[in-house]
């Protein structure tokens, strides 16, 4: 298993679909075959097309916003005393995560494939609000499927989504997180695909899903290259990128352009929900030994017990409370090009703190889950070493829980 | 593979010149006797029997069966108490075919080859994997074959006429056409004049498969669709044993009452 330079990770799976030969592949009732054809085929066509291409910068730069601030948290760094703390602000993008780059292109295809209505599952409610937003900008009917659970927890989220037309369906069933939502939305697009667009939020589900996904998110990546070279004359000699990973949409996004590097000079890390400290679940397949099984479509590290049942997952962070991940990330872990670890809703929280005391950036608890790795690895490493953290959220959606949990400790 | 006990069924059926009746249930619901219970008692009327060994996420699954599977599960089934049941069914009832289904996670977990061989040891006679298509499950199939049980492909009405001709090749002796985009236990939304069309369209191909139709099927529509070899009905059995459940009745009677409705109206 070795990874090959110069392709793009979503590109380097093979005729069935799958990274490595066991990550991946399309795991989907013979009624969605052709619909997944029918969207390979298109979009396969799309990245090739300069038009298309024109329009995605088009509305990359003009509606989203790019390219997103890369800043040194000089406090941090300070504090912390050891190595560099830099974050790329992904969470300034157009309502406030890196969700919006998968959700615009995800509009950008349903359009040119003609459909009207487009469909999406959520967890933290950022994928469902972007695709909210890009549906109502690209004039398309949109329907949100969400864990009731969630719909509780995210309210901000939620509000915004129905303030842009959308309507939100809650999933009663399981455990009533992210996991319910995407089968949910799945069922939905069995019965409805004839006329309806279907986004995956994440990384995840069949092949060409995450292909689409990691196309979107790669974004971010391409502007911190440029920017890195501008701040630094060169890419620098020592470097960790540090994202949390739920899916891993916007850890793919932040590291695709760097993965060709040597890890030596380039290392990529991981970071998911451990869940409450002492808690039996979690939610990091990767970084706790999860074995191989099939979700939502695709063969990935998935929580689960002997039989095959997928395990509830809790954490703290609904963007990151899902029980499988994205196969680009097996790959990276099996070809151990990332590292991955977790961090517990504790010190994701303990992060979060810190960070917003010391500097004016308010990440989510998704990204405060990288930034609990980045504190803790931080002051044992050179000043010449530059921690990059991506910021992917706002914790704007995190309003009710943080006031909660904050105010009890 | 002809000569198969499904095969056979499909065969008995034509001879009272009427289609086969396929009930789905699944294992463990609501407790792996009861389970056992309601197979054996609604095999009297049914020709071949559907297992479902359930999954908690599942993605092709209606509410009535997603119901029916989150009860086994908490009510503790395991695939080998499926195996069992299977085993003891065979016993008394080793003339009626059983094919089991799920979907593709819990047949990795236990290890494919595995799972074929405990399937042969029970006497399951064929297998329905929801989310593994058709070329993915070629080998799987071919092994399936290679123990003499039938791996049943799924047609829908989006699949094209090329792949349709080429998943017909390589089927075994039983084909599962889905009557229209739905997942289990949709209301039926489209014509049965239109589904019967595209039925007949599969079977021109060739008329030695023996072609099923599923999902959407009640005691209400299932006259209509009477000229196919097959039709099989799942959700509204499992509807009534949430229903009897429900109001504290004897799941086994009301739903033997369903089936055997069922029967009266293709006959």
């Amino acid at each position: 298993m070795k990874l090959k330079k110069n392709i793009p990770l979503i590109d380097q799976h093979d005729k069935h679909g799958f990274w490595g030969k066991k990550f991946g592949g399309s795991f989907i009732p013979e009624t969605l075959k052709k619909p997944v054809e029918d969207l390979t085929r298109e979009f396969k066509k799309l990245r090739k097309n300069k038009k298309f291409i024109k329009k995605r910068d088009y509305y990359f730069k003009n509606y989203i916003g790019s390219p997103t601030s890369f800043i040194k948290l000089e406090q941090l760094t300070n504090e912390l005393g050891g190595a560099q703390i830099w974050a790329k602000v992904v969470s300034e993008a157009n309502g406030g995560a890196h969700k919006i780059y998968n959700a615009t292109v995800h509009a950008l295809i349903c359009k040119s494939m003609g459909k009207k209505y487009i469909v999406g599952d959520t967890g933290a409610g950022y994928a469902g609000k972007m695709l909210s937003m890009a549906a109502k900008k690209f004039g398309l009917k949109c329907k949100i499927f969400m864990g009731a659970k969630d719909i509780k927890r995210q309210k901000p989220n939620c509000d915004a989504m129905r303030r842009n037309g959308a309507e939100i369906v809650p999933v009663y069933s399981g455990s009533q997180t992210l996991v319910d939502a995407v089968s949910e939305c799945m069922r939905y697009w069995v019965s409805n695909c004839d006329n309806t667009h279907m986004c995956v939020g994440s990384t995840v589900g069949p092949n060409i899903f995450v292909k689409i996904c990691g196309w979107s998110t790669a974004q971010i990546s391409r502007e911190l290259k440029l920017q890195l070279k501008k701040e630094f004359k060169k890419i620098p000699n020592k470097i960790k990128l540090i994202n949390c990973v739920g899916g891993g949409s916007s850890a793919y996004g932040f590291w695709s352009e760097f993965i060709d590097f040597n890890k030596k000079q380039i290392e990529l890390i991981g970071v998911e929900a451990g869940g409450p400290k002492n808690s039996k679940l979690h939610a990091a397949p990767l970084s706790r030994n999860a074995k191989i099984g099939i979700l939502h479509g695709a063969a990935s590290y998935v929580c689960q017990n002997n039989e095959g049942q997928i395990k509830k997952t809790e954490s703290i962070s609904a963007g990151l409370d899902y029980p499988g991940v994205s196969p680009i990330h097996c790959y990276l872990k099996d070809t151990k090009r990332a590292r991955y670890t977790y961090a517990t809703d504790e010190s994701a929280l303990e992060a979060y703190k810190i960070v917003t005391r010391l500097e004016k950036i308010n990440p989510s608890l998704e990204p405060s889950h990288a930034f609990a790795e980045a504190i803790r690895i931080a002051p044992r490493l050179s000043k010449d070493t530059i921690i990059i953290v991506n910021s992917c959220g706002d914790a704007k959606k995190d309003r009710d829980i943080l006031k909660e949990r904050l105010e009890k400790n | 593979m002809g000569n198969s006990l499904i095969d056979q069924s499909f065969k008995n059926a034509k001879k009272e010149n009427r289609p086969a009746l396929l009930t789905y249930t699944v294992a463990g619901d609501n407790s792996i006797k009861k389970s056992f219970e309601i197979l054996k008692s609604i095999s009297e009327y049914a020709d071949i029997c559907e297992l479902g060994f359930p999954h908690n996420t599942p993605i092709a699954d209606g509410g009535q069966i997603q119901t029916s599977a989150y009860r086994a599960i908490k009510n503790g089934i395991k695939i080998n108490d499926v195996f069992s049941i299977v085993k003891k069914f065979k016993i008394i009832k080793k003339n009626k075919a059983i094919i089991l289904m799920g979907y593709y996670n819990m047949i990795y977990q236990y290890n494919e080859n595995k799972f074929i061989k405990k399937c042969k040891q029970s006497k399951v006679d064929g297998l329905i994997v929801v989310d593994l298509p058709y070329p993915e499950n070629k080998n799987f199939a071919l092994k399936c074959k290679k123990y003499k049980i039938n791996f049943i492909q799924l047609l829908s009405p989006t699949t094209s006429k090329k792949r349709q001709k080429k998943i017909i090749k390589d089927s075994h002796d039983m084909i599962y056409y889905i009557s229209m985009l739905s997942t289990t236990g949709g209301e039926l939304k489209v014509s049965p004049r239109k589904i019967m069309r595209e039925y007949q369209k599969i079977k021109k191909q060739n008329k030695s498969k023996n072609v099923v139709i599923g999902f959407g099927i009640t005691e209400k529509t299932i006259s209509l669709l009477k000229k196919a070899d097959g039709l099989v009905v799942g959700s509204a059995i499992c509807k009534e044993i949430n229903n009897s459940i429900k109001r504290g009745q004897n799941a086994v009677t009301n739903v033997t009452n369903v089936v055997r409705k069922l029967k009266n109206k293709i006959k």
